[in-house]
């Protein structure tokens, strides 16, 4: 791999650009230089890894056992991806991407245009919306942020920690913050109680995953030192400095707790933002409860061209984003040529086969982790629109008194996903509330309408840019 | 407030924050300096003037938004610690010219 510090290095053309050195993109990478092809990787981090491997090869953390083994199974695809003949440009953000294949890229305060022949998104996952009273105050984040703290500068939260929500993630920070040293003093558990009923039927197809192992180990290691409150209905932030978290049982119980960090969490969801972007036609995942990118069995969304691998494609986890983005790898191998369909069609099968373990655990995970509707609609106080600071209140006032039918429409009244943020911590939300107030799914309200840039990029950024024809072309629709 | 590690093997940087010298370690976010220095406020919001930091860490939420260098609304959590480098909070939407 050849690391590019200047977006002025990076070539004109490549046969395939990849947007995220996560999992994926790290996998179909390699996989795609190793067939010939000339790759692009950016990715907006200072290093490989995306989230869930993040900082794998510069982390300050001298113990290997704090992050526990998972984290270091990304040091084979970091290696291999670092042995690739791939160039890759970190601290980038690709802002632009269009069905001719020209991506925008902008780095060090410059932006351009690039050509590919294929692209493979791999942007992962973003934390679900988790909308309670209080949520934008200081000393509340993800659990994700806190994750990404301790991997990447060795930092933990200090004082009083309080982790809420539902979800792997709240049990793998919870023994990640143990073995720091860096005990939580509660976990306010939400998943709601009867989707162990639900989940049940899916068990079989779990069983032979090695994540019950796993996760029941470190499940028995987080509850032998830290109090853990399960079946949480109701979370709000009371208030701060310090932070005061109330909390309600559906069974009654309720209490308070002083908290000098309040860590959110409750599941994952697919960044579709750049998909989206491109004109990816976006499907409703109900199991999920969120939307991802159209694909076929090989990523293809339905821009020819552009396939999406990964968690950004729907969620799987790191394990299967390596395989689908090895799997988009070979099929952009094939439809360039480089491979025959034979041998696309058998490599692509040995992928499968290890895939399909970890698919069948699926289904167990999606049900009993499913986000309470409570905590995905958001209480009345909570902000829904982070960026605008439209409380959940109001969406639903202006939804029920305007008739307002879809995201797109409610933007004209209360700016909801018109912030920096582009409605990343509030696309969800919105679409859940009015569907909820419409008395129709999510899937026919719809999502936002998502346009490039999709991080925001100075005019003078732009005004700099060179401008071939190729250039106008990629901003100019026809 | 959020603290290192004991077994940190990372060089110091310093650099100013607010006009002021601060202390972070090399290869992290400007964020996450923050957060260690005691700081958790980046930015007050140009809608209601509340305080916010640090939420996401991952380049989506823009919470963490602050002044670099003289550029405005950089994304704190984006951006890799240099020594020297002049590091701002923010107060409201973006000043024109910064």
């Amino acid at each position: 791999m050849k690391r590019i510090e200047l977006l002025e290095e990076v070539a004109a053309a490549y046969d395939l650009v990849v947007v995220g050195a996560g999992p994926a993109g790290m996998a179909a990478a390699a996989t795609a230089a190793a067939h010939g092809f000339s790759v692009l990787v950016t990715d907006e981090a200072a290093g490989p890894g995306g989230q869930v491997y993040r900082a794998i090869t510069t982390t300050p953390v001298g113990r290997r056992d704090v992050f526990g083994r998972d984290y270091w199974q990304g040091a084979a695809l970091t290696a291999a991806f670092a042995a690739s003949a791939a160039d890759y440009i970190p601290g980038c953000a690709a802002w632009y991407l269009d069905d001719a294949l020209q991506v925008g890229l902008s780095a060090g305060g410059t932006s351009r245009t690039i050509a590919a022949r294929r692209v493979i998104l791999a942007t992962g996952a973003l934390e679900r919306p988790f909308p309670i009273k209080g949520w934008t105050l200081p000393g509340v984040m993800n659990a994700g942020a806190a994750q990404i703290l301790l991997k990447s500068a060795g930092l933990v939260a200090a004082g009083r920690v309080v982790l809420a929500g539902s979800g792997p993630l709240i049990w793998l920070l919870a023994a990640q913050y143990l073995a720091a040293g860096a005990k939580p003093a509660l976990i306010l558990e939400t998943t709601p109680p009867g989707q162990w009923r639900d989940a049940v039927r899916h068990f079989p197809g779990f069983l032979p995953s090695p994540y019950l192992r796993k996760g029941l180990a470190l499940m028995a290691r987080v509850r032998r030192a830290v109090k853990v409150i399960p079946g949480v209905a109701e979370l709000a932030v009371e208030d701060e400095e310090p932070l005061r978290v109330g909390w309600k049982r559906a069974r009654g119980a309720a209490g308070t707790i002083a908290a000098d960090h309040l860590l959110l969490h409750q599941g994952v969801v697919p960044n579709i933002n750049l998909a989206a972007a491109a004109g990816c036609a976006l499907a409703w995942n109900e199991a999920q409860a969120c939307w991802q990118p159209e694909t076929d069995a090989f990523g293809n969304t339905s821009l020819s061209g552009i396939a999406v691998a990964g968690d950004g494609a729907g969620i799987a986890g790191a394990e299967i984003a390596a395989m689908r983005g090895r799997i988009a790898a070979l099929a952009a191998a094939e439809a360039l040529g480089k491979i025959s369909h034979e041998a696309c069609a058998r490599l692509v099968a040995g992928e499968r086969k290890a895939l399909r373990r970890f698919e069948r655990a699926r289904p167990f995970l999606d049900t009993l982790y499913r986000p309470a509707r409570a905590f995905r609609l958001g209480a009345a106080e909570a902000m829904a629109c982070r960026c605008e600071e439209v409380s959940v209140a109001r969406v639903r006032e202006a939804v029920a008194s305007l008739g307002v039918q879809g995201p797109n429409q409610l933007k004209a009244f209360l700016r909801c996903g018109m912030g920096p943020c582009q409605g990343r911590f509030c696309g969800l939300t919105v679409g859940e509330i009015i569907a909820d107030v419409r008395g129709v799914s999510p899937a026919e309200v719809g999502y936002y309408r998502l346009r490039p840039p999709v991080k925001p990029i100075t005019v003078a950024e732009l005004a700099g840019m060179k401008t071939t024809a190729a250039d106008i072309r990629a901003v100019v629709r026809s | 407030m959020f603290r290192r590690l004991p077994d940190l093997a990372r060089p110091s940087v310093s650099f100013l924050l607010d006009g002021e010298r601060a202390e972070g370690r090399e290869g992290e976010s400007v964020a996450a300096s923050l957060l260690a220095a005691g700081r958790p406020v980046c930015r007050t919001m140009p809608v209601g003037g509340l305080p916010r930091g640090p939420f996401c860490m991952m380049g989506a939420c823009f919470d963490c938004l602050v002044t670099i260098d003289g550029v405005g609304n950089r994304q704190g959590c984006l951006v890799s610690l240099r020594e020297g480098m002049d590091v701002r909070t923010q107060d409201g939407r973006r000043e024109i010219g910064r």
